[in-house]
């Protein structure tokens, strides 16, 4: 490799995927010896940037200069070969090999005897970069025995064995805990130091301003500004991350919610939630926002009975209600959206009459027999009331697009007769013309006096379709809005900073 | 390879054996008497398939059934001679003890109840301790072997009364093939008339999307287990009545053809696919082929063989297809 000092520019960069526009030309730059931390939302592109800059994607215009030589990256080995190593939010490592084994993965010291691998020098080099950089790592432990934390050491030990120039850390933080988090910032300023190019990724936004040299905030595939971090303020990237306009892209809903269907006392769960308590009325949409693992999908799976409760009671209609399994749940006509659908949601190798029936056997009077032609009728009916499009209700679920998959699961719901909709993302990957269709329905719902929970990690969604909204930060309760009367920078500011007053 | 021609490959494989030994062997492959021979042969085999598709259908794996089917057979037997008021020692040294036909009867259904308890362990294993169906059977195929060996000292139980499942007759027909007839219709039925046959789907299909839909999927997986245990201990009796005897190292190595029958017939070891008419015809295409091999003199080690090539095979065809698919 060449001997390069890691300054990064990157040029006009442009990305599609299908009719996606993920990034337009995006121009970013980032000086050696310094930390560049990447903001914006979920879907704003950075980590799509940073994939490019990877190798993982290929921009379908635009150009790279590392230390001002164009470069092309084909695949992430180009971009390794010229000192740019991402370390990515779930780590990859074989778990039941070593530190030292992991980190020469695929390029292992030869020993002088053919077929050998030169342990002990593969050891000592990964000792020795240990020792250089104070990490108290033995390359002998197994890395199931390792925490989180030292796990992420591991990634970092392998992009310096690659004597890597330019590190993109995505969310390294998410899962550390706090005194693992303040270890990895002092490796972070370290490798800093040491004239090394850090881009990090993060939505917390105290760990991005204590840390950052500069700031960089992407919106919607955009560069909205870059900074010194020392001339902004949180509240001012905040606003620049969510400075969306609500267009009409939400359509409008008169807003008159009845009585509480449903309430939640104290829930808490083994580990993830702690006391949360709200009521949605009919006729209401409450939206629930807060960063990914926060908790937010956990009160879900807690009230549909897939995590048990370790704590907490459930009202339907005032009635205390007892839920152990999904099936209950659903008893009580109460539905999940789960967020994966593919893992969660659907079998995809069914047809979508069995995938919209799997729930409802009891309630459609075929609790013994199955009645092939009224489980026909019946997806008809209800594939029309979510307009979703199929060649036939036989035709395997896989065969449907994104968002009339998430149609077809509405669809289920619907025949469930279910009264309280969880919605956990349910707009996520699908196009912007279906995304519409599903708030269309939401509607609809709430207009038949449906009680819609919403979760959501956009901002602009949650303020477009919700009457309330709830503020999840690591695992409790820290918000309670009525959606007019309050801002997504206040809302994004509670789900994300720590705040020493609560 | 699409949708159509993969479902019928089997039937097409099944003529072909059926009409290669035609040719090959006419004098002695195509006689009635030999049809009717693979045919009760099938009807063991049939039975436990039947169980079997469901379980593979869900995504799981039964590989106790052999030793289950000589551990059934024992109990239905001695339970039969026991009730027949013969003292042990008769018992154990094979003495032939004569048998009433509510003995018989009896002796019948405590197999059967045998078997559901069997499968009932290994599904409450597979799901209590969330064990792989592999591990969990792997080694309940070792315990009730053993346990059979225990139960005479490794000699068998003698029934010889004991023999109307194997020559019996209803209408003309061979009782073993009306109660293969019988089973293949209502496991056939309730795989594709009832809930409980789209639970076993879709389990088979996302065991995760099966649970968050409200399946109980605990309980379909014991059911499942259960009723294959329960079609064992049938099967065990038809062995045990053609053999007069019942004797602990039956169905040794069984399990390779129930599953070669089933994944034949187009059930994906995945899980998620499959059809009870595929399971019928690839028990009869493993039956006719072990006959003709048997008929043009190969031994059973080359019929292992064979049958391994085309486990491998079916599954292989199964993956290219998928793959087309998608």
């Amino acid at each position: 490799m060449e001997n390069i000092t890691g300054q990064l520019r990157m040029e006009q960069i442009s990305k599609s995927f299908g009719p996606v526009q993920a990034l337009q030309n995006v121009t970013f730059c980032a000086k050696p010896g310094t930390v560049h931390a990447l903001c914006g939302e979920n879907g704003a592109g950075k980590s799509t940037l940073m994939k490019i800059l990877a190798g993982v994607h290929t921009p379908d215009s635009g150009n790279i200069y590392i230390d001002d030589q164009q470069k092309t990256f084909t695949n992430p080995k180009h971009a390794l070969d010229s000192g740019i190593s991402m370390l990515y939010q779930e780590l990859d490592l074989a778990e039941d090999l070593t530190v030292y084994e992991n980190i020469y993965l695929g390029k292992e010291i030869q020993s002088s005897i053919p077929f050998l691998i030169n342990r002990d020098a593969e050891i000592k080099n990964t000792a020795d970069l240990c020792n250089k950089y104070g990490f108290t790592i033995n390359p002998n432990s197994t890395i199931r025995d390792l925490s989180v934390g030292d796990c992420q050491i591991v990634e970092l030990l392998k992009a310096l064995i690659h004597k890597a120039k330019i590190i993109i850390m995505d969310e390294p933080t998410s899962s550390l805990p706090e005194a693992e988090a303040q270890r990895l910032f002092k490796i972070v300023r370290q490798l800093c130091d040491r004239g090394m190019t850090i881009i990090y990724i993060s939505h917390r936004m105290e760990e991005v301003m204590s840390l950052a040299d500069e700031i960089s905030v992407l919106r919607d595939g955009e560069i909205v500004t870059t900074v010194n971090a020392k001339d902004i303020d949180v509240d001012t990237v905040v606003k620049h991350m969510v400075g969306r306009e609500l267009k009409d892209f939400y359509p409008a809903r008169e807003s008159n919610p009845g009585e509480i269907l449903f309430e939640a006392d104290n829930l808490a769960t083994e580990e993830g939630i702690h006391d949360i308590s709200f009521n949605v009325r009919r006729g209401e949409v409450v939206g629930m926002a807060g960063l990914v693992g926060s908790g937010r999908t956990e009160v879900a799976r807690a009230i549909f009975g897939i995590e048990p409760l370790v704590k907490g009671s459930l009202k339907i209609s005032g009635q205390s209600i007892n839920i152990k399994h999904p099936r209950d749940a659903i008893e009580h006509r109460i539905a999940l959206l789960t967020e994966d659908r593919k893992r969660t949601g659907l079998c995809t190798n069914l047809p979508c009459s069995w995938n919209m029936t799997l729930s409802n056997y009891n309630e459609i009077g075929m609790k013994y027999l199955l009645n092939f032609n009224k489980e026909n009728q019946l997806c008809q009916k209800f594939g029309q009331k979510v307009s979703v499009k199929w060649l036939s209700s036989q035709s395997l679920a896989n065969s449907l697009s994104g968002g009339n998959q998430q149609k077809l699961l509405l669809g289920r719901w619907l025949m469930a007769d279910s009264e309280f909709i969880i919605f956990d993302e349910p707009t996520r990957g699908i196009d912007v013309g279906a995304k519409k269709e599903v708030y269309l329905l939401l509607n609809e719902l709430v207009n038949q006096g449906k009680a819609i929970l919403i979760i959501s990690s956009e901002l602009p969604e949650l303020f477009g379709v919700t009457d309330r909204i709830l503020v999840i930060r690591r695992g409790r309760m820290v918000g309670d809005f009525v959606t007019k009367q309050t801002t997504p920078e206040h809302v994004m500011h509670l789900a994300a900073v720590e705040n020493a007053n609560e | 390879m699409n949708k159509f021609t993969k479902r019928l490959l089997p039937f097409c494989s099944l003529i072909f054996i059926i009409s290669l030994w035609t040719f090959l062997e006419p004098d002695t492959f195509f006689t009635r008497q030999n049809f009717e021979n693979v045919l009760t042969r099938s009807a063991t085999n049939g039975i436990m398939a039947a169980g079997m598709t469901y379980v593979i259908i869900a995504g799981g794996i039964d590989l106790s059934v052999g030793s289950m089917l000589a551990m059934c057979g024992m109990i239905g037997s001695v339970s039969m001679l026991a009730m027949s008021g013969a003292s042990w020692e008769q018992i154990s040294s094979g003495q032939n003890i004569p048998l009433s036909t509510t003995v018989m009867i009896g002796g019948t259904l405590v197999s059967i109840l045998a078997g559901a308890f069997c499968g009932f362990v290994n599904g409450k294993l597979i799901t209590k301790l969330r064990l792989a169906p592999f591990i969990v059977t792997l080694g309940t195929m070792s315990i009730f072997r053993g346990v059979s060996y225990l139960m005479n000292n490794g000699k068998p139980f003698a029934v010889s009364d004991y023999e109307w499942l194997d020559i019996g007759r209803i209408a003309m027909i061979p009782s073993s093939v009306v109660f293969l007839f019988l089973v293949l219709v209502a496991a056939g039925f309730m795989l594709k008339f009832t809930p409980f046959g789209r639970y076993t789907y879709a389990i088979g299909s996302n065991v995760e999307t099966a649970f968050h839909a409200g399946v109980g999927v605990n309980k379909v997986q014991v059911a499942i287990y259960t009723l294959t245990g329960a079609f064992v201990g049938l099967a065990a009796m038809i062995t045990t009545s053609r053999a007069s005897t019942s004797q602990p190292t039956a169905g040794m190595g069984l399990e390779l053809d129930i599953i070669a029958a089933v994944i034949i017939g187009g059930c994906s070891p995945s899980g998620g696919k499959g059809t009870m008419v595929g399971t019928i015809v690839g028990t009869f295409l493993i039956s006719f082929l072990r006959n003709g091999l048997t008929i043009s003199g190969l031994s059973a080690d080359v019929q292992l063989i064979v049958i391994g090539a085309i486990i491998v095979l079916a599954v292989a065809a199964d993956q290219v297809a998928t793959k087309r698919q998608s």
